[in-house]
């Protein structure tokens, strides 16, 4: 029992540490020529730009609910003024980055590592080396740039959203205006909680990327195994977005303790 | 081994013509199965060699071995004189450049239009306008039967189309070597003979085939060479008259054949 869990154990330490080379690999050579910017800024439009609806009604709903619960907590202690603070502050340093980066891995996740794994069992990675193409910088530089390049911009319209979705059910409840609404939102708000939260979602955006790419170049068995990778995509993602989420937040605490 | 030795071959080769790819002594291994046995066979410039097999001999491993698509366990792969096994980044793709290769399933982008695949060789590797790389690739799909098929998809296409669209691809460079994987399976017999007379045209312009074939009538029509794969080895080699006469039963019995595909 205590072999087959070392044995697991071990497994999956290979597996971060595959991973980890192949994204590493990544950042080395997104920065050596040729580049691929055609191909980088084709894939931020299909991941950033087509992921907005989903980010913008998901951060409107979790405005909304953010604004109840905060309502119902504050309320008791005759503290309503303090919602709109309450809320954007729990949005912008919490919760958009993170439900951001899990949401993408689901949307994105699955896609790259479904079209990847697709394109190795049909021979399209390998007709692309026959073309004397890079496949890895032209298939997998270019995606990991682009969930770099897209987390934190979806990461501010998820917050927005969320702020206005928050507004929505506080106006509903209690008639407050849009501007007193807003000049209570960002009165406890300034650059410090917004931008190391934000850009912390760039490393989200590298894992999507990287775990992605990596189960998609490594497919095999077929169809059956393109199902296996897009799940996995997701799930692998998910729980390294969650658990790398925490040395982030200890991280930012370190460097802006101010805001711990 | 049968007919010609590789050895005495490629000596002889050496002597009529440079070769244009040359395996030496290739070893490739998967797992427990030996794939290719100590494979030694060269292809003169400019000629076209057909490699005949049964199914799971190596023969689409041998091609890849070629554009380096794999790496051999053991042995050189010569193209040009340059061991391709040696060679990696920019050198590695300036030598993939001078080939085409034509998969067995096509594997054509299937995010992109047919007559997309066909000029995104064209697109990577020149400085062309729009417009002359779309004349060209037009061009590339004339010549294989598929003029009025640019914007489909290649989902849209039949599986012989999907080939076709594939050797355009592989055309669309006008590369030295042309490596293709069995360019007659799934095509009707006037396709077929249509893709054999291109094969045979691009030969005469001095282009180098590697052809895998099962198609022995189509194989008489385009090689100068045969060489026949049996369990990871070179069982025979040379012409087609030489491969009838040979000693093994299965040799012979593959030259009779008439089967297509």
């Amino acid at each position: 029992m205590t072999e087959r869990v070392g044995t697991a154990i071990l497994a999956v330490l290979a597996w971060v540490g595959d991973v980890s080379l192949f994204g590493l690999r990544a950042l080395k050579e997104a920065v050596r020529p040729p580049y691929e910017f055609g191909e980088t800024a084709r894939h931020v439009f299909e991941i950033g730009w087509r992921s907005v609806p989903l980010i913008a009604t998901s951060g409107f709903a979790i405005g909304v609910v953010l604004s109840m619960h905060t309502r119902a907590s504050l309320e008791r202690f005759g503290a309503e003024a303090m919602i709109p603070a309450g809320l954007a502050i729990a949005l912008i340093r919490e919760t958009g980055p993170l439900v951001t980066g899990l949401l993408l891995s689901g949307r994105v996740g699955a896609g790259i590592g479904a079209e990847l794994g697709a394109m190795k069992v049909t021979e399209q990675i390998d007709a692309l080396e026959a073309t004397a193409v890079d496949s890895f910088k032209f298939l997998a530089v270019t995606r990991i740039l682009a969930c770099i390049i897209a987390l934190p911009l979806l990461t501010t319209i998820m917050d927005f959203c969320g702020i206005f979705g928050g507004f929505v059910a506080e106006a509903t409840v209690s008639g407050m205006s849009w501007h007193l609404y807003f000049r209570r939102a960002f009165s406890l708000i300034n650059f410090d909680d917004f931008i190391p939260a934000t850009l912390k979602t760039a490393v989200f955006g590298m894992i999507i990327g990287t775990v992605a790419s990596y189960l998609g170049f490594t497919t095999t068995q077929g169809t059956e195994g393109v199902g296996r990778t897009s799940t996995r995509s997701v799930v692998f993602a998910s729980i390294l977005i969650i658990m790398t989420n925490v040395v982030l937040v200890k991280l930012i605490f370190f460097f802006f303790p101010e805001r711990a | 081994m049968d007919g010609t030795a590789p050895e005495e071959t490629a000596a002889s080769h050496e002597r009529n013509g440079e070769p244009a790819i040359c395996l030496d002594h290739v070893t490739k291994t998967f797992g427990e199965r030996k794939v290719l046995d100590d494979v030694t066979l060269d292809v003169r410039a400019g000629t076209a060699f057909c490699l005949l097999g049964r199914s799971g001999t190596g023969k689409s491993v041998t091609l890849k071995h070629i554009i380096r698509l794999m790496k051999p366990d053991r042995g050189r792969v010569l193209v040009h004189g340059r061991d391709v096994v040696a060679l990696e980044g920019r050198e590695l793709a300036e030598v993939r450049r001078s080939m085409g290769f034509l998969f067995q399933n096509a594997a054509l982008f299937d995010s992109i239009s047919v007559g997309e695949n066909v000029a995104f060789p064209l697109r990577r590797h020149t400085d062309w306008p729009d417009a002359r790389i779309r004349e060209v690739a037009k061009a590339k799909l004339a010549d294989v039967g598929l003029e009025n098929d640019y914007d489909k998809m290649p989902a849209d296409l039949s599986g012989g189309m999907r080939k076709r669209a594939g050797l355009a691809r592989a055309m669309a460079l006008d590369p030295d070597i042309l490596l293709i994987d069995e360019p007659s399976a799934g095509l009707d017999p006037i396709t077929a003979d249509e893709i054999d007379e291109l094969l045979v045209d691009r030969k005469k312009k001095g282009t180098t085939l590697v052809v895998v074939t099962h198609n022995i009538p189509s194989a008489r029509h385009i090689g100068d060479e045969f060489g026949m794969l049996h369990e990871g080895r070179v069982i025979a080699r040379g012409t087609p008259e030489e491969l009838e006469r040979s000693e093994h039963e299965l040799v012979r019995a593959f030259m009779r054949s008439e089967g297509s595909g």
